[in-house]
């Protein structure tokens, strides 16, 4: 193979060799050969080219396109690099399932699994109401802070939460309501009375002029029952405690005459339906780091 | 090329109409052996650089029993690299960069003193073809012996030699790769697991791919690797100047080259007749088929063999030695003009500036093992939520801290908080110290995630014993128990803006 041109040939005198005819301000090209194994190459790589279309996937058709001999996919290696990362963690998971807390707890290796394993079931399942880091909303609790709603935020407490919801339609499901006090249970200034003494328990500012006598004789009568005759809350019933200074809903006297007068209720699920026992226990594993479980 | 013959081979084209072709064919080459100076210090460094990459991995450093045992070992399951007392994380991966620089500047400076040592000596291609060539010459013979069989056909005999001289280069090309694998798993268990057939498939697969690349590169491909593969050569040549030493033909000493005869007559006649005899020894030794006397050339690997065949001839001739030698571009200059040759310089600006770059890179990795930390501390601040709002009003933050332990023992670290009580500095495990601070136990060359919660209590916030600003800077000192040497990291605390009661 080689080029014609032309050009008036030209050899380079201080190499000998010729130049391709191409100039540029007085610099020439010199035509040096490039070997024959290199052009064999390029030839290969057509080779290899015409070997990769018949095992691989390679030409579009109507409505799909050649499958190649291997049948091979990018999905089905995604599957199976899925499939080899659940056996490679199968031992853990197994083990997590059938350890106990304590077992967690004493076994380092577990433990970082635990939290790491519960850490991305947080992420998938629990973030979208109590946030990615557990900080919580209006109505969906902080499981940072150090209060517990619900139990005393042991692993059990948490496991039972998660498994059974709140308010939800498991038959176990930790149950307890506000009820609304607003529906001819108790006048509207009755309201306000009892609104004012629960800010006053939490040290917050009170309206000038409001009867907390008047309040505490209302809160002894209707809400004593389940927040308790010092307002500390009842975690069996998950009354909170009125005294501190966590609000799930809000501090401020209309948030909290609204939930007198109208009540409050929000839902978990259940997630006993939905994940698996090993899942849950990571979980509870890894929401108790979060607030360290105080 | 003189102009005569530039014009004939111009209008030699000219006549057929075409230029030189797209792609050549290979030159056989059948290297002659030789015997001198440069040869010997070859021999030397191959013995030396092939001893050191075959036995290495054997080398045994004891580093206690929760670390292997292998001197050098590139631990890639459990991502460690070993080189005698020094152990490198992946997050020290910044030595490596800093040999690199070292090599790269190294082979600078190199080219500066005494233009392609690298290639003619230490490269590894150069090394295994050289060894290859040995064993070609040892059972094929030598140039002139191979030269009359390449163009015979087989017979029973050169096709023994044939089957004898693959056989021998796959074997050394099969211990290459053997060899290689053994810096990546404990050599004495790895060898035997591959004589026993229960290595690692992986092991296999890189010792075949290995064992390929060296019978291919170093049986076949040769100086087609330097001339058309390597981007060295072309680098090399921006680099050098005029003062680097080189291997050179002394055309001022050897030129008009003739036979001895003519050369004679010439002399006597009084008309110019230079040294160089034309019995083309240099070119028949040149492991990559070049002519010296042509120049400075990218082909040449600069590996000192034509020195020594052409010295051979002088000795014979009884002519002074070095007409092929290492020298400078400008003493050749000088000495064509008439004018003395100038001592080497190898001091000047290239090579002080090269030595300086590697004397600070050195200097800045030497300082960075020396004082670089047996244990580590990470701090990441929780971002949501940033702070919470604890039962009593105090405020709390909440970190992630990663431990690490480089020493092959269980270390129990104590964590502390300046400008904190102990009390108020608490771990999800709650152990602490007799001095109060919570305490963290790491495995030997482990690490180790905790979470950390600092607490400003609400009786602190009420005498206004926190600060104003949202955010304040505060240090974490990780203290180990039993030999006290710390490390510190300095993060943040925050907290609603402008609380203060």
């Amino acid at each position: 193979m080689s080029v014609t041109s032309n050009d008036p040939k030209h050899v380079d005198a201080a190499t000998g060799t010729s130049t391709t005819g191409h100039e540029w301000d007085g610099i020439r090209e010199l035509n040096t050969p490039l070997p024959k194994w290199w052009l064999y190459i390029f030839y290969a790589t057509i080779v290899w080219a015409l070997g990769y279309w018949v095992v691989y996937p390679a030409i579009p058709l109507v409505s799909s396109f050649t499958k190649g001999a291997i049948n091979y996919s990018s999905r089905g290696e995604v599957i199976a690099d899925v499939d080899a990362l659940k056996a490679a963690r199968a031992p853990m998971v197994n083990a997590l399932a059938k350890a106990s807390f304590d077992d967690i707890q004493k076994d380092p290796k577990l433990l970082t699994f635990a939290r790491a394993q519960g850490k991305a079931a947080f992420g998938d399942n629990c973030a979208p109401c109590h946030g990615t880091g557990g900080g919580g909303s209006k109505a969906f609790p902080n499981l940072v802070d150090d209060d517990w709603l619900w139990g005393k935020g042991t692993l059990d407490d948490i496991q039972a939460t998660i498994t059974h919801g709140i308010r939800s339609t498991d038959p176990d499901t930790r149950q307890g309501n506000m009820p609304a006090f607003g529906d001819g249970v108790l006048k509207a200034t009755e309201i306000s009375w009892v609104a004012d003494y629960v800010r006053s328990l939490s040290n917050l500012s009170v309206d000038a002029g409001a009867d907390l006598k008047a309040g505490q004789k209302v809160f002894a009568e209707n809400c004593a029952a389940c927040h308790g005759d010092n307002a500390k809350g009842n975690q069996e019933l998950g009354a909170p405690n009125l005294t501190d200074q966590i609000w799930l809903y809000g501090s401020d006297k209309v948030t909290i005459v609204e939930g007198i007068a109208k009540g409050r209720g929000a839902l978990m699920p259940n997630w006993g339906d939905r994940l698996d026992a090993g899942t849950i226990k990571a979980l509870a594993v890894y929401v108790r780091t979060l607030g360290g479980g105080r | 090329m003189s102009v005569k013959q530039q014009q004939a081979r111009e209008a030699e084209l000219e006549a057929i109409g075409l230029d030189a072709p797209l792609y050549a064919s290979r030159a056989k080459i059948f290297p002659a052996a030789v015997s001198g100076r440069f040869r010997n210090i070859k021999w030397i460094i191959l013995c030396i650089t092939l001893g050191i990459y075959y036995f290495l991995p054997f080398i045994r450093w004891d580093r206690g029993p929760n670390a292997p045992s292998q001197a050098v070992l590139i631990d890639m399951d459990h991502h460690r690299f070993y080189f005698f007392f020094i152990e490198i994380w992946p997050q020290e991966v910044y030595y490596i960069t800093g040999l690199l620089i070292l090599a790269a500047v190294a082979l600078f400076l190199m080219n500066a003193i005494a233009g392609r040592l690298w290639c003619g000596y230490l490269c590894p291609q150069t090394v295994w073809t050289d060894l290859f060539f040995a064993v070609e010459r040892l059972i094929e013979g030598d140039r002139r012996t191979r030269l009359i069989k390449d163009n015979e056909s087989f017979n029973l005999e050169t096709f023994a030699q044939f089957l004898l001289k693959h056989w021998a280069w796959l074997m050394i090309a099969w211990w290459t790769g053997g060899a290689w694998v053994l810096y990546f798993s404990d050599a004495p268990t790895l060898v035997y697991q591959l004589a026993t057939f229960q290595g690692p498939a992986i092991a296999y697969i890189w010792i075949a791919i290995l064992t390929a690349t060296t019978y291919i590169f170093a049986g076949f491909m040769r100086e087609q690797v330097c001339t058309y593969m390597c981007p060295w050569p072309r680098i090399q040549a921006a680099l050098t100047d005029e003062w680097a030493l080189n291997v050179t033909y002394r055309y001022d000493r050897g030129e008009p080259r003739g036979s001895l005869k003519k050369n004679d007559v010439l002399r006597e006649a009084g008309k110019p007749a230079g040294d160089c005899v034309d019995c083309n020894a240099c070119v028949y030794v040149c492991p990559t088929g070049v002519d010296i006397r042509d120049g400075l050339q990218v082909d040449c690997i600069q590996c000192g063999l034509c020195i020594d065949a052409c010295d051979n001839v002088m000795d014979k001739l009884g002519r002074p030695t070095g007409l092929i030698g290492y020298d400078t571009d400008i003493n050749v200059k000088r000495r064509e003009s008439g004018l003395p040759a100038l001592k080497t310089r190898f001091v000047r600006a290239r090579t002080i500036l090269y030595a300086v770059v590697m004397l600070v890179v050195g200097a800045i990795m030497v300082g960075v093992l020396a004082t670089r930390h047996d244990s580590g501390l990470a701090v990441i601040h929780d971002r949501n939520p940033l702070f919470v709002r604890l039962a009593d009003g105090g405020i709390r933050n909440a970190y992630t801290v990663r431990l690490s332990n480089k020493l092959p023992e269980n270390r129990s670290f104590e964590i502390r908080v300046d400008g904190f009580a102990a009390d108020f500095v608490a771990s999800t495990e709650g152990k602490r110290a007799d001095s109060g601070w919570p305490v963290l136990v790491v495995g030997p060359d482990q690490t180790f995630e905790e979470r950390l919660f600092v607490t400003i209590p609400q009786d602190a916030m009420a005498k206004g014993e926190h600060h104003d600003d949202d955010k304040r800077d505060i240090t974490f000192r990780l203290i180990d128990l039993r030999s006290g040497s710390q490390v510190q990291v300095k993060d943040h605390f925050m907290q609603p803006h402008g609380e203060k009661k």
